[in-house]
């Protein structure tokens, strides 16, 4: 067989491959609001494969369907057809060709994967040596927090920061924490516990992801990320929204009967409406010792605070360890 | 098989094929080999009758039909028994009754471990489907039975789960041993292994994945079993195991299962398309060192499955890579067979229907198996109905299309009797339909963010989801046809003769149904599997409708 080459053919193939780019540009159906930073880079990856995927579609299908058409036998033709046992070039090029769109592919998907900040040294499991010093920040939050937090002994798999900002701080760091059959979010900073997820528009926020019980999977379509919450083993993700809304959080991981009912909502919010919500959970916020670091702590009634969580506050103003603090405590009572 | 001495003189000469050999442990490959292929298909039944309930349960966005709990429990048993009831006993049933007749050898290597390895699975299939009656229902963990869950839902189910899965690993394994067996040691005189048929190739390929991979899930099963009633901490975190432990073992199988599920229908495929295009196969080392390829890659992409659980970045980079490269050889093959039919003269028959529906309905399983091997967008549809719709292409639209052909093509030398057409082609119209109207909008829905395995769902889905269901009814349905038109063919279908489609293959060569030993003597090998239209040693070749067995093979007296 020939490589067919007559014009015909050549007019098929610039069709095939207009119809394969518009369907490729108009993948937008297909896809749930983008509300990341990143997720658009997502989004161009899936258009790109889309389109080389609706080309060999409409390849193959076109050949199949042609061949159905054209070379039916005919009745009574009992002859074979030509003995033509294969043609090295062709093979060659349907070899070639495959390969080096997979490479493509492969390079384009590894440039958007670091983008998202899967290559973050901090959460790939590269830097392990370095893990220490990025659970510093959490490890004073984790003693306000009754969630296991992250320990600094292992470091926590899943996406991390983008490239821009790795080696920098988060903005904002939420415990997440996955159970039979709802998600927790803890606010370490704020000590503040809530069933929705709330974020500020714009800002870098990173999710420590655990589970209590069996494995869940924290999964926000309109940010196409998703991670699974590993009893165990913390794993985390970060982020930067930039789409105000509310977006459904779905656990992914068959964690049991209810896991199709485990399902909150992320609500993106502008600082301003963030900042209303922050009042609305810690109403007596402002009414004492407004301008003080650890206001928040504080404004809480202490009869609901553990010693520990109530001295905490004046242990980071003081510069004592907790684990000081806490040894004190029995002497103390 | 009775002594000749024990029949009474002057009685009537006995059926020499009785049926109740069917139900014997008879060590004739080709018996074994019906039973496999009639046991795995009662059991595609009952898959089906069980992925019909969950289509019905999700054609609502409200759980409305079934439990919550049993929905779980229907889901697991599903893919469970169409995984390792169906897909992968129904190609061992063909490589059973096949590679033998194809390599002109009398038998398997290994007769009784043949007999064996057939039954184990009644007992493991009716102990699975029995479990739905144990106090605490069937495993409820999904296919997969990730720790902790498994641990923690109906323990006597899960146990029962562990244990027919390990007996149906055995089996499958022993299985692998006999095709591997058989293939490199018991071809005919002159047949060297790249004048196999590809089909040889193919479960010689799926063999080598079965006893590479399958030891290691019986591995992770028995370890789960002692997490499960011993109280031992493998995979339970809260005695300090590791799941994601579990998870690479698991699927360090259940990736190569994908392929040992494929890969005999690839070889089936690549025998069907050239008989009833009358033309070689295009390309045949290519399409026989691919399946080589295939499976030794396959074993090296396990955990494309794990991307968003605990694995870190270097290792899904590795396994998306490794992924992509799978592609070349499927796509090697694709074009392959594509290129076989093309100027052919095809008989359109209902062998053919399935054999080109599996080429085309496979490449969409393909093309969307390449993006979800991308970790960025696989992040994304992970555990989604994507991943639902990805996978019922490459096990629905490729092996159980792959199996009707085969069944199609290969039913008349197996019972001697031809199958209905026009009834076979109102079977495939039915399946083509129902599987796209089922499947295609899945991933749709994955992709706008519904999770797989919930029996609730966003009402925003409620539409497509209904779509869907009727699909599955459709699909359903379709069934009913073959199986008439199956069973009244078997019993009074047209006869059929030695060779209906003029095949060159040597189980082409012998009567339909073969004589027990198919060949007598020792057969000599005069022509290759798919010389259609070669003229063979200057002179031509004859008219194929006078095509006989002596013009394939000398020395075989039948």
């Amino acid at each position: 067989m020939n490589v067919p080459s007559t014009i015909l053919t050549l007019l098929m193939g610039i069709g095939l491959t207009l119809i394969s780019l518009w369907v490729g540009q108009n993948y937008h159906f297909l896809l749930p609001v983008s509300a990341t930073d990143v997720s658009p880079e997502v989004d161009r990856l899936f258009g790109a494969m889309l389109t080389i995927a609706t080309g060999l579609f409409l390849l193959v299908q076109g050949c199949l369907i042609y061949a159905i058409l054209r070379f039916r036998r005919k009745p009574g033709d009992d002859t074979d057809g030509p003995p033509i046992r294969g043609n090295i070039p062709l093979e060659i090029l349907w070899t070639a060709i495959p390969a080096v769109i997979c490479l493509g592919i492969s390079v384009f998907s590894f440039d958007v994967y670091n983008s998202m900040g899967g290559l973050d040294p901090m959460a790939s499991g590269a830097g392990m040596g370095m893990a220490h010093h990025h659970g510093h920040h959490t490890a004073i939050a984790a003693t306000l927090d009754e969630a296991p937090a992250m320990t600094g002994t292992e470091v926590a798999l899943g996406l991390g920061a983008a490239p821009g900002s790795q080696g920098q701080a988060p903005d904002l760091q939420v415990n997440v924490q996955g159970l039979q059959y709802a998600w927790i979010f803890n606010y370490p900073d704020l000590n503040v516990m809530a069933g929705e997820l709330h974020v500020p528009v714009g800002q870098d926020v990173q999710l420590n992801i655990s589970a209590m019980d069996v494995l869940h999977a924290f999964w926000i379509p309109q940010f196409r990320i998703k991670q699974d919450a590993i009893p165990g083993r913390p794993t985390q993700l970060r982020f930067r929204a930039t789409q105000p809304g509310r977006y459904p959080i779905v656990c992914a991981e068959l964690c049991g009967s209810f896991h199709g009912a485990m399902r909150t909502e992320v609500l993106v919010q502008t600082p301003e409406e963030y900042e209303a919500w922050v009042a609305s959970v810690m109403p007596e916020a402002e009414t004492t010792e407004t301008g003080q670091g650890s206001a928040v702590t504080l404004a809480q009634n202490p009869q609901n605070l553990t010693d520990s969580e109530y001295l905490q506050v004046y242990s980071d103003r003081l510069g004592i360890e907790t684990r000081s603090i806490a040894q004190l405590a029995p002497a103390a009572l | 098989m009775a002594p000749a001495e024990l029949r009474t003189p002057g009685a009537i000469e006995p059926d020499p094929e009785p049926w109740q050999r069917f139900f014997s442990f008879s060590v004739d490959h080709k018996v074994i080999g019906i039973q496999y292929l009639v046991t795995s298909f009662f059991f595609f039944l009952i898959g089906g009758a069980l992925a019909t309930a969950v289509r019905v349960e999700l054609a609502t966005p409200e759980v409305d039909f079934v439990s919550r709990e049993l929905y779980n429990q229907l889901f697991t048993i599903h893919a469970t028994v169409m995984i390792f009831l169906w897909i992968v006993p129904a190609g061992a049933g063909f490589g059973n009754y096949l590679i033998p007749l194809m390599i002109g050898a009398k038998d398997m290597a290994f007769p009784r471990l043949n007999a064996i390895a057939f039954w184990m699975i009644p007992p493991a299939g009716l102990l699975l489907i029995a479990s739905f009656f144990v106090p605490t229902g069937a495993a409820a963990a999904g296919w997969t039975s990730y720790p902790p869950l498994s641990l923690v839902s109906g323990q006597w189910g899960e146990l029962i789960w562990i244990l027919s899965i390990l007996l149906l690993g055995t089996s499958s394994i022993l299985g692998g041993i006999n095709f591997a067996a058989t293939i490199l040691k018991m071809r005919i005189p002159g047949m060297t292994l790249n004048d196999m048929p590809l089909f040889c190739w193919a479960m010689l390929a799926a063999s080598i994945l079965i006893l590479m991979s399958t030891p290691v899930l019986a591995g992770a099963l028995v370890l789960l079993s002692f997490d499960l009633m011993a109280g031992t901490a493998f995979f339970n975190p809260t005695g300090g195991g590791d799941p994601i432990v579990y998870q690479h073992m698991f699927w360090f199988y259940s990736h190569p299962a994908v392929y040992i599920m494929i890969l005999p229908l690839f070889g089936a495929i690549s025998e069907i398309l050239p008989v009833h295009a009358r033309k070689p196969i295009f390309g045949y080392k290519a399409i026989a060192y691919s399946s080589i390829a295939i499976s030794l890659l396959g074993l090296i992409v396990w955990a494309h499955h794990m991307f968003t659980s605990g694995t870190p970045a270097w290792l899904r980079m590795f396994f998306m890579i490794a992924t992509m490269i799978i592609a070349v050889p499927t796509g090697i093959k694709v074009f392959g067979w594509v290129a076989t039919i093309w100027g052919g003269k095809l008989r359109l028959n209902s062998a053919m229907l399935f054999a080109i529906g599996f080429v085309s309905m496979f490449v969409v399983g393909g093309l969307s198996g390449v993006m979800i091997a991308s970790v960025p967008f696989d992040i994304h549809v992970h555990d989604t109905y994507f991943i639902v719709a990805h996978l019922h292409y490459v096990l629905f639209g490729g092996s159980v299309f792959g199996l009707y052909a085969a069944l199609y093509h290969w039913f008349p030398k197996m019972t001697g009797r031809m199958l209905n057409e026009p009834w076979g082609k109102v079977h495939f119209v039915l399946t083509l339909v129902g599987f796209n109207l089922c499947f295609l909008p899945m991933h749709y829905l994955g992709l706008m963010g519904m999770p797989r395995r919930v029996a609730e769902y966003d009402p925003q889905f409620s539409t497509v989801n209904a779509i869907c269901s009727i699909g599955s009814y459709i699909l359903a349905v379709s069934t009913i046809p073959f199986l008439v038109n199956a069973v009244y063919s078997w019993v009074a279908g047209e006869k059929a003769s030695a060779n209906p489609w003029n095949a060159l293959t040597l189980e082409w060569t012998v009567s339909s149904p073969p004589p027990e030993h198919n060949f007598v003597g020792q057969p000599v090998l005069k022509t290759g599997p798919y010389d259609y239209g070669v003229t063979k040693r200057g002179e031509s070749r004859k008219p194929i409708s006078q095509l006989k067995a002596s013009d394939i093979l000398s020395g075989s007296t039948r």
